[in-house]
């Protein structure tokens, strides 16, 4: 399928023509706190701006969900579905990064022996519309982690902004029914390819914060112990902020309320994360909570599911209150030694 | 500043050379533009990563609690002032706190800064005397640090730590004429119905994450009551009726002890003006039993202290 551009005063158009089929997720300015919300109209959508303070994680993991809902009598108990119809989506101008934390999230929740339901079935409905990005903060490592600035991976559609105009490209099968929707879409032209790829390859150069994690997952394997996790977490004040922050932290808690069974975001870096019915808490402080983070992004899940959780999006360095940043963190395990590794073999 | 700087290395160095001490928190420079972070020190060779300017804006009273070491603190008059009502909450021995106060003009609120820039991104920043020099892509500018102090600073009446071991530099001078209720007094003059508006406007905001009590020096309960789960005291969704429960419950919790150091609106990742709630509850305090906490080593908070002179109105 060809290439497409639209005229940015056109999106509006565009937005509109698809929220008749579609729930539209977008970035939008609510209170100053760019987030991905349902767009009531197209005129809200901010697409000049740098990418969401919030990740968009909660189009498919809303903080708070219902997973059924029960009654309970005198001998029986009654469960029922929660009453919500999801319907199609497309979520709009998604960042080649947040992208990523998508196909991650997928190795995490809808691959394996047990699947997330609730997820499978919001991401399956989903049309994920991306926008690459054209100038990069300093937080950015995001091609320290396999990502790019346009990376493709984990959308159907790449919006690319060549100033006046979106380039429009078509990734996978989807993403062309998409596009097909509007055959009034102009083709995009020669030059409008060769803006994308100079301010492609420009984005990529800017890109200047580097983490080097290879051979950082094989070094956690025997540092489960080291004294680094108790330096490390000195100045941690164990908030919520760098998983709440996070495009892929997922952990949640589960809980009863008024006939709702719910979940919600949980964080490993709260005191009662992993505290036991029995009042153990094999995690009781901020030391085997940072390890817990650390070993998650770039040790378990490695082994598990081949790439690193973290996608280099840098919301962590950006709201940590005490500057804790995780860019460092890599450094110095990365730092250490390599016999370190066989220690605690 | 580089004199002020060399001052507190001098001090930390000889604290811990003499071994009054077995760590210094201090503060860093940090991985972002006007941005330091704590820092930990017990090799007097490390001395040197100290600085100090007006990014200094952590609270470190905060990592004085629960401490089996001796420790010298770098405190500003709020950090000061939080280590003594800990102290004075029976939470640290004095004896292992040596308070290194450093006169302070007022912190730098980065989200300030950055409002102003829009969305340009501050690459480099420094603090020189009463200016800050930001510079980013094709973009560098001169900007009055007064313009952008944290609001709490700007009522601040105790710039100088009212109560500490060693001081580094010289005294400056208060904001004796200030009144530092305007806020609160804005709030009052609202009906009740555009005040709830406000709060709930302020509070549905909230995404639950806690830093507001992670950071504050006196959030140290060993189990905060957000986290009890028998009895389980309100909900735990973002739902806003236990979004409020757990604020105002927090603000009440820290009643004639806070300070107003500003710690829990600097770091509220979605902008709640939080302070607006706590400096409420310290007017009450005021009012009502002529306290400001922090003041004093020995004195308890008034609500966790009875005298006969206590207004007792409700007492009929």
């Amino acid at each position: 399928m060809k290439w497409k551009v639209i005229e940015k005063s056109k999106l509006p158009n565009l937005i509109g023509e698809l929220a008749r089929e579609y729930e539209i997720f977008a970035p939008v300015d609510r209170k100053s706190i760019g987030s991905f919300e349902r767009l009531a109209s197209g005129s809200e959508v901010s697409l000049d701006s740098r990418n969401t303070k919030k990740p968009p994680k909660d189009v498919f993991i809303p903080q708070t969900e219902t997973l059924f809902t029960y009654k309970t009598g005198k001998q029986e108990v009654e469960l029922a579905a929660p009453q919500v119809v999801i319907g199609q989506r497309v979520v709009l101008a998604v960042r080649p990064c947040d992208a990523k934390s998508f196909v991650l999230l997928d190795k995490f929740l809808s691959s394996g022996e047990y699947k997330d339901a609730y997820y499978k079935e919001k991401r399956k409905n989903t049309t994920i519309v991306g926008l690459a990005c054209n100038h990069p903060l300093s937080t950015c490592f995001c091609t320290s982690l396999g990502g790019s600035p346009h990376g493709k991976e984990g959308l159907d559609v790449l919006l690319q902004d060549i100033n006046d105009k979106y380039l429009i490209e078509p990734i996978t099968e989807r993403g062309e029914k998409l596009i097909e929707k509007f055959p009034w879409l102009k083709e995009a032209e020669r030059a409008d390819i060769d803006k994308a790829k100079k301010l492609s390859d420009d984005a990529e150069a800017a890109v200047k914060s580097k983490v080097s994690i290879d051979g950082v997952d094989n070094k956690l394997d025997g540092m489960f112990d080291d004294p680094i996790w108790e330096q490390i977490c000195q100045k941690c004040l164990n908030c919520g902020i760098c998983t709440f922050f996070c495009p892929t932290c997922c952990c949640f808690d589960v809980l009863d309320e008024d006939g709702k069974r719910i979940r919600i975001w949980d964080s490993c870096q709260f005191s009662c994360f992993t505290l036991h019915g029995s009042g153990h808490n094999p995690r009781p402080s901020g030391k085997e909570r940072m390890r817990q983070r650390i070993m998650h992004k770039f040790n378990y899940f490695v082994k598990t599911h081949g790439e690193s959780f973290c996608v280099g999006c840098g919301r962590c360095i950006q709201e940590c209150p005490v500057n804790l940043d995780i860019r460092e963190v890599v450094g110095a395990i990365s730092a250490l030694p390599t016999d370190k590794r066989s220690d605690n073999d | 500043m580089e004199k002020l700087e060399k001052s507190l290395r001098e001090i930390a160095e000889k604290l811990l050379s003499e071994k009054k001490v077995d760590l210094i928190i201090g503060y860093e420079r940090g991985t972002r533009p006007l941005r330091t972070t704590p820092c930990f020190v017990n090799k007097t060779e490390d001395v040197q990563k100290l600085i100090w300017d007006s990014s200094c804006d952590n609270n470190l009273a905060k990592y004085v609690v629960d401490r089996k070491e001796k420790v010298g603190v770098v405190a500003k008059g709020c950090d000061a002032r939080l280590i003594a009502v800990c102290i004075a909450e029976n939470q640290v021995p004095k004896e292992n706190v040596i308070i290194i106060g450093v006169p302070c003009l007022g912190v730098v609120d980065r989200k300030k800064v950055e409002s102003k820039l829009e969305e340009k991104e501050i690459l480099e920043a420094t603090i020189e005397g009463e200016k800050i020099k930001v510079k980013g892509e094709e973009f560098e500018l001169l900007l009055a640090k007064n313009d952008f102090l944290c609001d709490s600073c700007l009522t601040c009446k105790h710039r100088n730590p009212p109560i500490q071991d060693v001081l580094v530099g010289e005294e400056v001078p208060e904001l004796t004429e200030v009144n530092e209720f305007t806020e609160v007094e804005n709030l009052e003059a609202m009906a009740a119905e555009e005040r709830w508006n406000h709060f709930n406007g302020e509070l549905s905001k909230c995404i639950r994450c806690y830093a507001c009590r992670s950071v504050c020096p006196l959030c140290y309960c060993k189990t905060c009551f957000v986290d009890q789960s028998i009895p389980t005291w309100f909900g735990k969704t973002n739902d806003l009726s236990d979004t409020m429960i757990y604020h105002i419950v927090r603000a009440l919790h820290v009643a004639g002890r806070c300070v107003d150091c500003g710690a829990c609106s600097r770091v509220c990742p979605v902008n709640i003006n939080l302070r607006e709630l706590m400096k409420k509850i310290e007017k009450i305090v005021k009012e009502r039993y002529n306290f400001k906490a922090g003041l004093s080593l020995e004195e308890a908070p008034p609500l966790g202290d009875f005298k006969s002179e206590d207004p007792q109105e409700f007492i009929k």
